[in-house]
């Protein structure tokens, strides 16, 4: 029986391997962590229809469970060689798995916000980012480092997106309208709280991101100013003064805040590198894992037999993963039936 | 201040802070498509008022929810309420009644008639 190794257990392994249980080929999902789920389950609620995280990966986790997937946790890949047709792949801490084919699932990392040091995370107590924000909205508790409710809250998109000082030159595509769903579940909790977006472009790609950017304005009374935040400071009461330029209306405008939401981008997980530094798979140009034909085979990396699934070639939304994951499958099956 | 008004310097600054909210509010209740601006500009490139002089209807909204209220009675003498605006907007904003509200709420103000409804008060 062929082995298919799968490297990474978020929504992205998972669907690969569900896809595959009972097609007459052994799975192994190999997850760094002690959970599966990945990135996703860092979440509450998915944008654009606010259906829970858990009902979605509820499905492909009892799945994997019942049926003979194997999973091994605690187990970073950083290598992988082949020979012949096989292919074999090393950990961090050397332990080997071999396999007939290999599908890369390795998703994403959020980008370090305190690398934008101006923006004062990490410096300041109530700069925080996204994935720190979810957190709060999974307690249903959105307060500031004094534990009081704010009463004004700013998001700033892309950081770490769409920035030459931090060499990623990418839209991560998907924050703008996280942005919009976090305001919302803010304003959800907080009625009386005032929002306010700071963006470049509002970036909302998919067919229904509109109508919760429409939905955002009218029913939530949430603020929309283009301009990027280029500095923060901190007062003695711990609220912050930002700064950005109003690109409308062409003048600078300050503003006092309670609390900044750092809408942090997307970035190519370790994987990518421990790959670029074997020199086994190759890299685009942001960094994410070359596909063979970004058009025709978003799937096939440049070495045969080696499988992409999910983010690890670059930004995307749960259902763009799970289309591209159920795609990476089919494409397994069709290179392990070649004769 | 007083006597010492002379060493405060006048900054270009939009300060978020002292909003006058008042107008914007007035508005919004009377016209709540008021939210909807994604300030793409189609109303001002359609303007036949804006054809002719510097009168922009896109800055006036703007100018009216950073508070910046001082100038707008004597900028929409300009308009000729002709409604194209209101026409190609691809909200739907009722941009005409816009500038009716604001120009009836000016006159509210002046009558003193609003309170201030603004929550939040940063010092």
């Amino acid at each position: 029986m062929k082995h298919v190794v799968i490297i990474g257990g978020g929504i992205a392994g998972l669907t690969v391997a569900s896809q595959l249980c009972n097609s007459n080929c052994k799975v192994t999902i190999i997850e760094k962590s002690n959970r599966l789920g990945g990135n996703l389950s860092n979440y509450t609620y998915l944008f654009p229809d606010f259906s829970k995280v858990e009902d979605v990966l509820k499905g492909y986790i009892e799945k994997v469970n019942s049926s003979d997937i194997r999973v091994i946790y605690h187990t970073e890949i950083h290598k992988v060689k082949r020979e012949k047709d096989k292919f074999i792949l090393e950990s961090i801490d050397n332990v080997r798995i071999n396999a007939d084919a290999v599908v890369v699932a390795t998703g994403y990392k959020v980008f370090d916000a305190t690398i934008k040091e101006e923006f004062g995370y990490k410096i300041f107590d109530n700069v925080i980012t996204s994935v720190d924000l979810e957190n709060m909205i999974k307690e249903n508790k959105i307060i500031t480092s004094k534990g009081e409710k704010p009463s004004r809250v700013a998001f700033i998109h892309c950081v770490g997106s769409r920035d030459a000082k931090v060499g990623n030159l990418y839209c991560s595509r998907v924050c703008c309208i996280t942005a919009i769903k976090q305001a919302i579940e803010v304003k959800k909790l907080l009625p009386d709280v005032e929002i306010f977006c700071f963006y470049i472009d509002l970036r909302l790609y998919g067919s229904n991101f509109d109508n919760i950017y429409l939905t955002a304005q009218r029913d939530y009374r949430i603020q929309f100013i283009r301009g990027r935040l280029s500095e923060t400071s901190e007062k003695q009461d711990k609220t912050l003064l930002i700064k950005a330029e109003d690109t409308l209306s062409g003048r600078p405008l300050q503003m006092h805040v309670d609390m900044i939401v750092l809408m942090v981008g997307i970035e190519p997980n370790n994987f990518a590198q421990y790959m670029k530094n074997e020199n086994y798979l190759h890299l685009d140009e942001n960094g994410f894992i070359k596909q063979k034909n970004v058009h025709l085979e978003r799937n096939i990396t440049l070495e045969e037999g080696v499988f992409l699934a999910g983010t690890c070639i670059g930004p995307m939304s749960v259902g763009e993963t799970v289309d591209h994951s159920k795609a990476a499958a089919f494409e397994v099956l069709k290179y392990l039936s070649r004769n | 201040m007083g006597k010492l008004d002379f060493i405060k310097i006048n900054t270009r600054h939009i300060d978020y802070d002292k909003f006058d909210n008042r107008l914007l509010n007035f508005v919004l209740e009377n016209e709540p498509t008021f939210h909807n601006c994604i300030s793409c500009g189609c109303c001002t490139a359609s303007c036949s008022a804006g054809k002719l002089t510097n009168f922009n209807i896109r800055r006036i909204g703007l100018s009216l929810r950073r508070g910046e209220i001082e100038k707008l009675n004597e900028e929409l003498s300009k308009c000729m309420m002709c409604g194209k605006c209101s026409l190609v907007c691809p909200r739907d904003i009722k941009l005409r009644n816009v500038v009716f509200l604001i120009k009836k709420g000016i006159a509210e103000l002046q009558k003193n008639k609003f309170q201030s409804t603004k929550i939040i008060n940063y010092n």
